[in-house]
């Protein structure tokens, strides 16, 4: 948004193509380092950010989702799944990251009838009951934080001991109502119409355990979306797109801001910042054609 | 055209029931919200009767919409 607000600015003609407003932040319950709010709600933020955003002329097509993106003559052709196509002399991807998969069986089947990516969303539709948050890294803290409060048991998997900060570990080991597989992994995940356990392995031992349980929280990373560049530029191991300081990508017009590229640190303040600089960066490379 | 029964499924926490809720509110929609993290009865009828947990369930008429989806909420609300 914050490059759109930048290319508007500009007057570079930019439209701005995005399946929702507002990205990953939408996810997020309380923001408390984001510059001038000392406290706010990502929605909140989002919401005003969309608002500054509307104060600009811009096309915006929101909705459909960018599938396809190739290269016509110097320029850029895209293509949304609803088929319409739009030419591009230069195109900025700001796509950001989506929740990580298990990648077990049941998870697919399983999604959004007991499978959730989003703690702080449906945490609280499973109020009194048994679930499973999967991940040791903050997320996962967070998640186990909110459910202590509400579950009647939280059981946490991870392949690893919990690597989120410390304040937050402590803060959820003195719940009497979590139980702790930590060096376990998730085999698989069972249910009927909606989920009603998962089977677990000790990653030391092999003893593998069925849990009982009605909601699973999976919270272990995010993965780039940058499927639509695959092929087209470069990207790092982790799947993000490959930028220099200029947000330039290895093709020419082709620039890349945010959570979706190998720049280090992953937040709303830096993401914000990089937007900005991609914009500024496409007009300095319009002007030079 | 007849006035459709909308009914939101939400919890406080969720920022897609918030935006949902707007968006109705901007486009004059009336509808009714229910809050499954403190209504139980509410819990288990948003389950039953759209067979997943997942937050912002809209039902229109009886269609469900899972999720903030503008084209999908535009087309069974009959939205241009």
């Amino acid at each position: 948004m914050t490059a759109a607000v930048y290319a508007a600015r500009k007057r570079l003609g930019a439209v701005l193509i995005s399946k929702d407003i507002g990205g990953q932040p939408m996810w997020t319950g309380r923001i408390e380092n984001y510059m001038g709010y000392q406290y706010i709600e990502g929605f909140e933020l989002m919401s005003k950010f969309e608002e500054q955003m509307k104060q600009f002329p811009l096309e915006q097509k929101i909705g459909p989702q960018a599938v396809s993106l190739g290269r016509i003559g110097s320029g850029f052709e895209v293509e949304t799944d609803g088929g319409e196509k739009y030419q591009a002399k230069a195109v900025i991807v700001a796509s950001g990251k989506r929740p990580r998969t298990l990648n077990v069986p049941g998870e697919e089947q399983f999604k959004g009838k007991g499978v959730t990516y989003c703690s702080v969303c449906d945490g609280p539709v499973f109020a009194g009951q048994k679930v499973a948050v999967i991940g040791g890294g903050n997320a996962a803290l967070e998640a186990i934080d909110d459910m202590v409060k509400i579950a009647e048991r939280v059981y946490v998997v991870s392949v690893t001991p919990f690597t989120g900060d410390q304040v937050l570990v402590e803060r959820v080991q003195v719940a009497k109502n979590l139980t702790e597989f930590m060096e376990h992994e998730v085999l698989s995940i069972s249910g009927d119409r909606l989920v009603n356990g998962i089977e677990i392995r000790d990653l030391k031992t092999g003893e593998k355990k069925k849990l009982d349980l009605s909601g699973i929280f999976v919270e272990i990373g995010l993965n780039p979306n940058s499927d639509l560049v695959k092929g087209l530029t470069t990207l790092n191991e982790q799947g993000e797109i490959v930028v220099n300081c200029r947000n330039e990508t290895d093709v020419p017009g082709l620039f890349a801001a945010g959570d979706v590229t190998n720049v280090p640190e992953k937040q709303i303040v830096i993401s914000a910042g990089e937007g900005a600089k991609a914009a500024l960066q496409a007009h300095k490379y319009l002007q030079r054609l | 055209m007849a006035t459709k029964e909308v009914k939101v499924y939400s919890t406080p926490t969720c920022p897609w029931c918030k935006k949902v809720k707007q968006w109705l509110d901007a486009n004059k929609i009336v509808y009714t919200d229910f809050n499954v993290a403190q209504d139980k009865v509410a819990r288990d009828e948003m389950i039953k009767k759209s067979s997943q947990t997942a937050v912002p369930t809209i039902i229109i008429d009886g269609e469900i919409v899972v999720g903030f989806n503008e084209p999908v909420l535009k087309e069974k609300l009959g939205i241009k």
